[in-house]
């Protein structure tokens, strides 16, 4: 299912780059970065998209290029009809997208949630804080190449870190994560469970692995 | 004639007002029969916390209804329910103002080992911050199971060599 023909023909002809984008539910778009702000004031003032529902990316992978996708989730309720834009950032390592917060207050902890988590960054964006990670911690924990167990990193606070010596360790993951096995009748069986129970928090995963 | 015993209480006239025992038994009885809890509810453990403070549970049995949200008041954290690195040494600086003497109860399975949540912003265990008397299982825990953990707080508590540590620190 592509974009409902009535706003994605009307769209293209005051923004010829934008292109039908396969999806799965909604009617999908995809626009150029540069382009997005223009386009998605025009789907808020012209076609009543006026409720965000969501603003979000997608990392694709480390060897990928465009690597990361900027998403927004616009729903009208006028005609309570969804549509979903989505652009590629230019830079792979250093992803910059425009900040929509200026039209939706709403964006504002969306784009702080995916700059903490994705490491997109908003230009413009009144208050550019981290949001659910701690202030000062160096990774973006949802990128591709950050392990789900974490990265050993200091405590939020050095004097509490100094006095009890506790990090944010990786954590043990049990020969995990669990997995609950699909397609399982049995729902015992199903539950989610480690693939590799092999190695444990004292007998540590071999490092051939 | 024979009269009926109409003492409802200990009659202190037998032993001339004067109680003999030690030291260590009255201060730990005093101790464990009024555990004021700080309760550290953090996730859904704190609802089952809340639970055992209801007429249905009614924590008040064992002395530790008094839930107290200044560290300075309380006796014993309940860490109830995921300590995240964020929240981690907001909790060691609670526990910190708590004065002694102090106790740790590790309320489920997320406070006392992280529980299901293996991830990089989930602390693994609240023992590695701070010293813990009592874990409960569970996910989230019975408030019964709760109270068993408060039943065995008051027996550790209760073989305290109590005195003797007030005299060390003294």
């Amino acid at each position: 299912m592509t974009a409902s023909a009535d706003v994605t023909a009307a769209l293209q002809g005051k923004f010829p780059q934008i292109a039908p984008r396969a999806s799965g539910d909604h009617p999908a778009i995809n626009v150029p970065l540069a382009e997005a702000p223009a386009v998605l004031t025009s789907l808020r003032d012209e076609h009543a998209f006026d409720f965000l529902v969501d603003v979000t990316a997608a990392d694709w992978g480390v060897d990928t290029s465009p690597r990361f996708t900027v998403f927004w989730h616009l729903f009208s309720t006028t005609t309570h009809a969804y549509v979903r834009v989505a652009a590629d950032c230019t830079s792979d390592t250093e992803p910059v997208a425009p900040t929509v917060s200026d039209l939706w207050p709403a964006a504002n902890w969306h784009e702080r949630e995916t700059y903490d988590l994705l490491g997109i960054t908003f230009s413009k964006h009144p208050d550019l804080r981290r949001i659910l990670m701690w202030d000062g911690y160096p990774y973006h924990p949802l990128r591709k190449d950050f392990p789900l167990a974490g990265i050993d990193t200091p405590l939020p606070d050095l004097e509490v870190g100094d006095l009890t010596g506790a990090t944010a360790k990786p954590a043990p993951m049990m020969g995990g994560p669990f997995v609950a096995s699909a397609g399982e009748i049995n729902l015992t069986d199903a539950e989610p469970r480690a693939k590799d129970e092999s190695w444990t928090e004292r007998r540590e995963k071999p490092a051939s692995e | 004639m024979v009269s009926a015993n109409n003492e409802l209480a200990y009659n202190t006239k037998i032993e001339g007002e004067v109680i003999v025992t030690k030291a260590d038994a009255v201060i730990n009885w005093l101790r464990s029969s009024s555990i004021w809890p700080m309760p550290m509810g953090l996730a859904c453990c704190g609802i089952e916390l809340m639970a055992s403070g209801n007429s249905q549970f009614d924590i008040a049995r064992f002395g530790a209804e008094v839930m107290r949200f200044s560290p300075r008041q309380s006796d014993c954290m309940i860490v109830a329910g995921t300590v995240t690195y964020k929240m981690a040494p907001h909790v060691r600086r609670i526990y910190d103002q708590m004065a002694e003497p102090k106790w740790v109860i590790a309320m489920g399975a997320c406070a006392s080992s992280g529980g299901m949540y293996r991830s990089y912003a989930t602390l693994q265990g609240v023992d590695k911050i701070i010293p813990v008397d009592v874990y409960v299982s569970g996910c989230p825990p019975r408030p019964e199971a709760l109270l068993d953990a408060l039943i065995k707080m008051q027996a550790k508590i209760r073989r305290e060599p109590s005195a003797r540590n007030l005299l060390a620190s003294a």
